[in-house]
């Protein structure tokens, strides 16, 4: 361990700037790509049960005479 | 059948004699902006010239690219060339050619005119013109690929640029170095062969992509 | 015994398998990435020479390596959909260019930002930063193309012949702008010159790396399978999965 506090830890020897700004980008970059597969996943979702909803709706339109 | 198309490609081209002008000037202009943007200091432009001209000349070939195969693949003559016994890659490979004909070799002619308003020396004229005539058509060449992943898009003009340039990339690379080695007094004989030896690769392989492209797009 | 390789290349299969591998592939990924930071922030020593600032090296070279590497999976995938017609392989690599997108800019973005402290500039035009960055017009040039085409067919056979030609032209441009950069800078400045690395360093960034590999797997696993059920939307095993749900 050879942080001695948790603020030398943030400071990360002056160059606390550089270090945390790339991994908090590298963060932003791999949440924000999981975020948008899944609302990708949820609209998709939604469209595909309107046309489920859709179908079936006709297929019983048609066995009623 | 390869020079027919190359000679019906030039016949067309001097029909509608505009667009081959259009890319010429188009060259001189941008040509003649930087000094405009940069200033006149003359030893700054001459180590720009080299530079300056390839960036144009590969904007300028890449401006008429779309026009290789759109009018043929608007009045269906593409899709002949298609259904004929022909390789289809010798058919392009002929296309390519003519485009580099119709634009290349003015940018290449005109570039050492050019190249006095840069103040460059004769010899690096020379070689400026030699590394054009050798790197243009590797332009048209990588650019039939372009023009023919993109046919009938829509903003496909833009989408070219996107998918060719950084293609194009190596070819700017040894075309402004040889005239800067060249000026700086190393001779750019290293540099031309190497152009040259991109040259010979496109002419075998992009001719096939660009056949393998066609058909994908006209399926 | 036959091997069918063909068993998992029809998308519903596929989509199945897909969907129990994503939780195995994500655990290991969030596992190895804790190990990998623990071990570059705490247990690596303070570089004599950078002091801390080496420690963005735990993701920098990572996503270097990844940028490359997806992008030549991708364009494999992209031969196997051109050669055999599978339709899935295409949408493997369709789903592989945006992470591969991503982990192209996370390089150039931490060598920017590693690179500020130690050489005192933001972009320095070195022969590894420059063909990165022409890595990612690559990339973007597929997505850009197979985004413009409607066709799906149409647009996953012109993307693997960009994505096949972009392939052969890499090492093109990497060595003429390697070439390049030594005639006009002299000696390049090397990107990693830090001295030997210790050996905590380089399991921190193996460690990093290989959570990197289980990411993508899981996240290029997730869009494929989205872009399964995009592309079959009205196929009758979507609708009873729908109905089911």
């Amino acid at each position: 361990m050879n942080w001695a506090s948790w603020s030398d830890f943030f400071a990360m020897g002056g160059y606390g700037f550089y270090v945390w700004g790339s991994y908090l980008v590298f963060l932003l970059c791999i949440i924000g790509e999981i975020v948008l597969i899944i609302n990708r996943r949820r609209t998709l979702h939604k469209q595909l049960s309107l046309i489920h909803k859709a179908t079936k709706q006709e297929m019983s339109n048609e066995t009623t005479p | 059948m390869f020079l027919w198309v190359i000679r019906r490609d030039l016949l067309l081209a001097m029909r509608q004699r505009a667009d081959v002008l259009t890319t010429l000037f188009f060259f001189v202009i941008v040509v003649s902006l930087f000094p405009l943007g940069v200033g006149p200091e003359i030893n700054m432009l001459r180590a720009m010239a080299p530079g300056v001209v390839w960036v144009a000349a590969l904007l300028a070939s890449m401006l008429s690219l779309e026009r290789m195969f759109f009018s043929d693949y608007l009045d269906g003559t593409l899709e002949q060339m298609l259904l004929s016994p022909e390789p289809l890659s010798l058919l392009v490979l002929g296309k390519a050619l003519a485009h580099w004909l119709v634009t290349g070799v003015p940018l290449a002619l005109i570039a050492p005119i050019l190249g006095v308003q840069f103040d460059l020396s004769i010899d690096a004229l020379l070689v400026l013109t030699a590394s054009l005539l050798l790197g243009t058509p590797i332009l048209s060449l990588i650019g039939a690929i372009g023009a023919a992943l993109t046919l009938g898009l829509r903003g496909g003009g833009v989408l070219v640029s996107l998918l060719v340039l950084p293609l194009y990339i190596p070819v700017l690379i040894f075309g402004a170095g040889a005239v800067e080695a060249s000026s700086v007094g190393l001779g750019a004989s290293a540099h031309l062969s190497l152009l040259g030896a991109f040259l010979l690769l496109s002419l075998v392989f992009a001719p096939w992509a660009a056949a393998v492209a066609l058909r994908i797009s006209l399926e | 015994m036959a091997i069918n390789w063909f068993k998992y290349s029809s998308p519903p299969s596929f989509y199945s398998l897909a969907g129990k591998m994503i939780p195995l592939f994500s655990i290991t990924s969030i596992v190895l990435f804790a190990l990998g930071l623990y071990i570059g922030f705490f247990v690596a020593p303070t570089d004599f020479q950078q002091s801390e600032a080496y420690r963005i090296i735990f993701i920098h070279v990572p996503a270097a390596w990844m940028s490359m590497f997806l992008y030549l999976i991708m364009a494999g995938w992209a031969a196997i959909g051109l050669a055999f017609n599978t339709r899935l392989s295409s949408m493997i690599a369709t789903a592989i260019a945006p992470t591969g997108a991503m982990f192209t800019f996370l390089a150039l973005w931490t060598g920017a930002f590693w690179g500020k402290p130690m050489w005192g500039t933001w972009w320095v035009w070195d022969a590894r930063l420059t063909s990165e960055l022409i890595l990612l017009f690559l990339y973007i040039g597929f997505m850009a193309l197979q985004a413009a085409i409607d066709d799906p067919r149409r647009a996953d056979k012109a993307g693997a012949v960009i994505a096949l030609v972009g392939v052969v032209n890499i090492p093109i441009i990497y060595f003429s702008v390697k070439w390049w950069n030594t005639l006009h800078q002299g000696a390049t400045v090397s990107l990693t010159q830090s001295p030997k690395m210790a050996t905590t360093m380089l399991t921190g960034m193996l460690i990093m790396s290989l959570a990197c590999w289980m990411y993508s797997i899981a996240v290029i696993l997730m869009r494929t399978r989205t872009i399964i059920l995009e592309r079959e939307r009205n196929t009758m095993w979507v609708s009873d999965l729908q109905g089911a749900a």
